[in-house]
């Protein structure tokens, strides 16, 4: 009986008994799928006769890739010259498209580890492939400052190595954090990607082995490091599991952050502000999800993974991708509104030029893709129209390019001293480069599709409701006293 | 003499029927076992009696270890073997320091969690008897096993055997070593 009830004995009780509500949850894998339906249904992407449209694909996204090694072959030939930065606007497009490509990225790790912290049981079906996206796109991003600093056979020098000069880098500049963020960036998510890959390759390894095809089973199997899914061991690997999923946290957070610290511990106007990391880390997960959907929804529709991938997954992306947006649009409202309250004349000149000087076209487009995209995932409607989803995701895409074309040239091109300004237009090698490198990450992207399992299939049975232990009946006692859950990420 | 078996697996159709499995087996005492199971079972460690990983210990020395490298790599690097002025800064700060300590303490512990869980799990491990098993393919798709190994003490093949069917294991087998 409630407690309002004993108060006023004359009165009836309102409720008869307090229960809590149940809150129907979505289920993660549609029609009730048995695990091996989704074991088959995944390992059969690998184990099948590669499709006529992957090899399409594939010649296509060659073709693309082959753009970035023309105009990289081009520039290291001739001088860095050939690229259209050149003062006031030193850093141009390479820049641009390396804070974009990381950007891209960051959704990948914040589906794979902070959700995972979260215990958000929807990231199983989505994860893998997100983190072949981080991977790839860091790959992409990589090319742009490794051949930006000019003389591409000194790049080495960027890392504390012993060299002739006997001189050691400046740990007080941003871009030396920089090359050690996005480097243990790189590193981790590929470490991550794998460990997450072990019980899935000895999926595949067991399953070719039992349909005689030798060789890759010995592929397959020499990856899956001898893995038998021993209980001891993934008590372990679990904890592993964990703890990777823990640090990546910080990780993501750190390496967009320091990302953005290159402009913000600079003295350029525009750049000099304190909302720069929050609103660096915002941007790349808004974008981020912006290319996982563009990536997923095609695949979905060819591989029939609406089971997998259902109705639920993307309305979660899509409020993701809202909330992020939203948080973006927030910081360009604020920028401006420290431009004015801050009363500092020369940052104040650059936010009025970013909206009316001579890129006001491109702020426009920025504001357009990123501030009103999103707002249309309000609707259920639009959120249930996969077509429809898949077009507001590549508007995000090309806005957060947009963003930070805007924030690097604008700033650039009109500094401190009006006798210094200048514009920045790309030359046809900045074109090239960039264009190609959607190529390099395709051609990345559909060998990972090819070759290695899509999702990561033990994850997703976990989710499922018959991998419950309790689910067929009661069992007998309660929890040992001596036994401690080994850190379970799918709780 | 014939080779000595590696020992008795059962196998079980749902998680549930292989945590009341386990149970049994753990309160039976039996301490060489193992349960083989196509995705973490939640709970199951509890029901194995298994203790927690030691894993996080490994990690954390491999955090500490980036963190301290870092530091006294720039240190040594900036505020002692090559001081160059820049900016008017100190050669040597623990705040510009931090950026990239961070960042290899974030390296160093990912290395250490993953070295150590295979050092731990005993991986790379390419034979194992389990492995050999006809039907282990199916422990990795839908299937659930429950290995109870000869070197256990309590193992005996009659006795072992007939617990294993009485706890609810089906098509019980003999591994060979």
């Amino acid at each position: 009986m409630s407690h309002a009830a004993d108060s006023h004995a004359d009165t009836p009780a309102i409720l008869q008994e307090v229960a809590p509500a149940v809150f129907p949850r979505a289920p993660m894998v549609g029609h009730g799928r048995s695990f091996s339906w989704i074991t088959n249904k995944i390992c059969s992407i690998v184990e099948g006769k590669t499709p006529v449209w992957w090899w399409w694909c594939f010649a296509v996204a060659c073709f693309i890739a082959s753009f970035t090694v023309a105009g990289i072959v081009y520039l290291v030939a001739t001088g860095v010259g050939v690229w259209g930065h050149r003062s006031p606007v030193n850093w141009g497009w390479p820049i641009v498209n390396f804070v974009f490509w990381i950007g891209i990225g960051h959704a990948g790790t914040l589906i794979s580890a902070i959700l995972c912290l979260l215990r958000q049981k929807w990231r199983t079906s989505i994860n893998r492939a997100a983190e072949a996206m981080t991977i790839f796109a860091v790959v992409c991003a990589g090319i742009f400052p490794v051949f930006h600093i000019g003389r591409v056979w000194y790049a080495w020098f960027l890392f504390p190595l012993p060299n002739s000069n006997y001189i050691w880098q400046n740990y007080r500049s941003p871009l030396e954090w920089d090359v050690f963020a996005v480097s243990t960036y790189g590193t981790v998510s590929v470490l991550f990607w794998y460990v997450g890959m072990i019980p899935d390759l000895a999926s595949l390894r067991d399953r070719f082995a039992a349909s005689g095809r030798k060789v890759r089973a010995w592929c397959y199997g020499f990856f899956a490091m001898g893995w038998r899914g021993s209980n001891r061991a993934w008590a372990n690997y679990e904890m592993a599991y964990l703890i990777l999923a823990g640090i990546s946290t910080p990780l993501v957070l750190s390496v967009h952050t320091i990302v953005s610290f290159d402009f913000a511990v600079s003295l350029i106007p525009g750049w000099h502000t304190t909302i720069f990391p929050p609103y660096f880390v915002a941007g790349a997960i808004f974008s981020g999800f912006g290319m996982v959907l563009t990536l997923m929804l095609p695949l979905r529709a060819i591989y029939h993974l609406e089971d997998l991938i259902t109705q639920y997954h993307i309305d979660c992306m899509c409020k993701i991708i809202l909330a992020t947006g939203t948080i973006v649009g927030y910081a360009y409202a604020m920028e401006f509104f420290i431009a004015w309250y801050g009363a500092n004349p020369y940052e104040g000149f650059t936010f009025i030029n970013r909206a009316f000087g001579p890129y006001a076209w491109s702020y426009w487009i920025m504001i357009s893709c990123n501030v009103i995209t999103p707002q249309f995932f309000w609707f259920k409607k639009i959120r249930e129209n996969a077509t429809l989803v898949w077009v507001l995701s590549l508007f995000v895409n090309v806005g957060m390019w947009f963003e930070r074309f805007v924030i690097i040239c604008t700033s650039l091109a009109r500094d401190f001293l009006p006798s210094s300004w200048g514009y920045f237009s790309p030359t046809v090698v900045d074109i090239f480069t960039f264009f190609g490198t959607f190529g390099v990450f395709s051609v990345l992207f559909l060998l990972f599709i090819r070759f290695l399992p899509l999702m990561a299939m033990a994850e997703i049975k976990a989710v499922t409701p018959q991998a419950d232990p309790h689910a067929d009946g009661g069992h007998s006692d309660q929890v040992h006293p001596d036994g401690v859950f080994g850190g379970a990420p799918h709780a | 003499m014939p080779e000595p078996a590696y020992g008795l697996i059962a196998r079980f159709e749902t998680p549930g029927s292989l945590m009341r499995a386990a149970e049994k087996v753990r309160d039976a005492g039996f301490r060489n076992w193992d349960c083989i199971t196509p995705f973490p079972i939640h709970g199951l460690d509890g029901a194995m009696g298994l203790k927690r990983s030691i894993v996080p210990r490994i990690s954390l020395c491999g955090g500490i270890t980036g963190f301290c490298t870092g530091m006294s790599m720039i240190f040594y690097m900036d505020g002692y073997d090559y001081r160059l002025t820049v900016g008017g800064k100190p050669f040597f700060s623990p705040l510009f320091a931090f950026p990239v300590s961070y960042e290899l303490t974030i390296l160093f512990t990912a290395f250490a969690t993953i070295i150590g869980m295979f050092v731990v799990n005993g991986l790379p491990m390419h034979y194992h008897p389990v492995l050999n098993y006809d039907q282990m393919r199916r422990a990795s798709d839908d299937q659930f096993f429950l290995v109870i190994e000869a070197t256990d003490g309590r193992y005996d093949l009659a006795e072992t055997r007939a617990f294993l069917a009485q706890v609810g294991g089906l098509e019980i087998t003999e591994l060979e070593a």
